[in-house]
């Protein structure tokens, strides 16, 4: 009887198997790579947005607050996005009239909002609350960076869970005296690891079980 | 060892296989089904009306997932509903078949030879169709990965104090274990075929499922070796699965699940249910395709008798879940037990009685054990009762739990009767795919059969 393959169909076999096993390999690899990756996380992705604003500009070379734009951000989830009039609390008298201003201008003759277009945005099924984690001690610059060296600001964290979850099991390596939160340029002392617990301790933190249960933060 | 080795002088018992069968004659007789007879009127009508069911089955998981599972009857307090109770059935079902081959193959049992292949194909089809009800159960189909343990950005594990991930695991290492069983079983009928097939592109198909096997002594050994191992892996899988699958009811404290009966007497009524669905196939088969020489009149009472023990562990179970309920005092699983008796869902639990315990009594008669019409309508019944208790598990502890405020009532939609009537069809148009496109019975093991019966059993292995 003649055969039915060919000789090289043993090779092609035992080839298929080792290349079955290869691709799926390559193909998990893959997702799980991309899913870390800023075409999913968006992180480092810079953002145009309507007016040039420069962060490094206002925050870095004039050193206005953090607070003096977002209001909020002691008291509420959200921290607060500035009206067009704390814009021109400067801008009626300084670079008045400048054309890449224009559209802070109109938009105050106009009483129309300028559209910011968000840079850190969270899934719908995350509670987030910007006050708590100020008034725990948790300063801006951990989670946004080095915002004072942002010409545009850009998501300078991955915000994926896993790095919510590193430090609602860790808070201590983060948490920051009360008068450092807004400091752009804090650095951990060596010690911070022991001044993190008294920190934990003398703000009251939750124990680690509550910081990572489900409910924290889906709720 | 042989089977009639106690058996008094002079009382020969039936044999495993037709008297005059050859190894020609078996083969022909069992690759016909998939080479050379036509396919009838018969088939491709039920193919057809079974292909329209499988349309229904799409039908409704796609409106499932299109609005959500709000389309089911299931509401809190009632979250499980048809889906686990079809699931529990279905799984149960896929018992018998990896018993059969497994179990009975390391007892030595030559009755296997003639069911084991369509029982293990029973088994997968069975799995198949008990693992699309969780997944599709979760309303989120596409986040099922989620239940594997992966590396994620989410920095989580799937937790795995849940019997609910057990199960992932339990199944779909069932379901692998048993497919691979099957298939290494498979081989050498799968190369017998090849050798027979007329046409090219059967030739090329069952060439390549056969992976290159030449029936060298060689090869006889390793397949050999292959198959006792896997039949030792298989084995303990057997009783695993439905011991997870009662852990998800057993682990919770809901009354009437809190109880350590639910594992050995989950895995009794999977085999029960499994034997009786492999009853309610073999007997139609064996008839359609002039297989009563292979599948005797002596192997349907065999499987009478398995069903017979397992009714009655099965019993036993629900007896001592009423003794325990009593015994205990807790009032709560006393009033569940009553609940049950009394209950707005009491009609279900008498049926159940009557399915599982009562109507199987008549097994213990030689008369009905080898009567097929009843054999069939008794599968038909055992296997309803199957679904009735896990009915009565899901539906009557959920809807009285501890407090009056949190009891409900529950009444399935058209689309879970859709769902569920569409594994029924899906389940029934891969096993007639199966008849006709592999050999449903095992060629190379009733040729060893043939063998045994010319030469005798002593001696042989």
């Amino acid at each position: 009887m003649a055969q039915i393959f060919h000789r090289s169909a043993n090779f092609m076999a035992r080839a298929s198997l080792l290349g079955v096993a290869v691709l799926a390999g390559v193909a998990l690899t893959a997702v799980l790579v991309v899913a870390r990756s800023p075409y999913i996380t968006n992180q480092h992705v810079t953002r145009s947005q309507p007016i040039q604003f420069s962060h490094k500009h206002h925050v870095g070379d004039d050193g206005i607050d953090c607070r003096y734009c977002h209001t909020s951000v002691e008291s509420s989830a959200f921290a607060g996005i500035p009206p067009t009039r704390t814009c021109m609390n400067c801008h009626s008298v300084l670079f008045n009239n400048v054309g890449y201003l224009e559209p802070v201008r109109e938009s105050y003759r106009t009483d129309e909002s300028i559209r910011w277009t968000k840079v850190h945005r969270l899934a719908d099924y995350v509670y987030f609350n910007h006050s708590i984690h100020i008034n725990k001690g948790i300063g801006c610059s951990s989670c946004h960076g080095s915002v004072n060296q942002m010409p545009l600001v850009l998501q300078a964290s991955p915000l994926n869970m896993n790095w919510c979850l590193e430090c609602h099991r860790n808070p201590q390596q983060n948490l920051r005296p009360k008068d450092q939160v807004f400091n752009m340029d804090w650095k951990a002392p060596a010690n911070q690891e022991q001044v993190g617990r008294q920190l934990a301790a003398e703000y009251k933190l939750r124990t680690t079980a509550e910081l990572t249960s489900c409910s924290t933060c889906h709720r | 060892m042989s089977v009639t080795g106690n058996l008094p002088a002079g009382h020969e018992p039936e044999p495993w296989i037709e008297p005059g069968h050859t190894y020609a004659s078996v083969t022909d007789k069992i690759s016909s089904a998939v080479l050379t007879r036509p396919l009838g009127i018969g088939w491709l009508l039920g193919f057809a009306f079974l292909f329209s069911i499988v349309m229904v089955l799409n039908l409704a998981i796609g409106w499932l997932i299109t609005k959500g599972v709000g389309i089911w009857g299931i509401n809190i307090p009632i979250g499980w509903g048809f889906a686990i109770v079809n699931f529990v059935w279905w799984i149960g079902i896929g018992h018998a078949g990896t018993l059969i081959s497994a179990i009975l193959y390391l007892l030595n049992q030559k009755w296997r030879t003639s069911i084991n292949r369509f029982a293990e194909a029973m088994t997968l089809f069975a799995v198949a169709c008990a693992g699309l009800f969780p997944l599709i159960h979760t309303g989120r189909p596409w986040m099922a990965y989620y239940m594997f343990p992966y590396p994620s950005t989410m920095g989580i594990w799937p937790q795995f104090r849940s019997p609910l991930i057990w199960d992932v695991f339990a199944v779909s290492t069932y379901g692998t274990v048993s497919l691979l069983f099957w298939f290494v079983g498979l081989l050498p009928d799968l190369a017998t075929l090849r050798d027979r097939a007329k046409t090219r592109w059967q030739q090329v198909i069952f060439g390549m499922l056969s992976m290159g096997w030449r029936g060298s002594a060689r090869h006889w050994h390793r397949y050999q070796s292959a198959y006792l191992l896997l039949a030792g892996l298989a084995t303990p899988l057997v009783l695993s699965v439905h011991t997870v699958v009662s852990f998800d009811f057993a682990v919770g404290i809901v009354p009437g699940w809190h109880t350590t009966i639910f594992p050995p007497y989950f895995v009794a009524g999977a085999i029960y249910s499994g034997f009786a669905m492999v009853l309610t196939l073999a007997i139609p088969m064996r008839k359609a395709y002039g297989m009563e020489g292979f599948i005797t009149l002596r192997h349907l009472e065999q499987m009478a008798k398995v069903m017979l023990a397992t009714g009655l562990i099965v019993a036993y179970g629900y007896f001592i879940e009423f003794f325990m309920a009593f015994y205990s005092g807790n009032k709560f699983d006393v009033f569940l037990a009553k609940q049950r008796l009394h209950g707005p869902y009491a009609p279900f639990y008498y049926a159940l009685i009557l399915c599982n315990i009562l109507t199987p009594q008549l097994l213990w008669f030689k008369k009905v054990r080898r009567n097929i019409p009843a054999l069939f309508v008794m599968s038909l019944i055992i296997n309803t009762g199957m679904w009735l208790e896990r009915f009565v598990i899901v539906v009557i502890s959920l809807t009285r739990d501890f407090m009056p405020s949190a009891w409900g009532r529950y009444s399935p939609t058209v689309w879970d009767y859709a769902t569920f009537v569409g594994t029924l069809g899906l389940f029934t148009m891969l096993i007639f795919l199966f008849v006709r496109g592999l050999p449903a019975i095992a060629i190379s093991e009733m040729r060893e059969l043939v063998h045994e019966d010319s030469h005798g059993s002593e001696g042989h292995s």
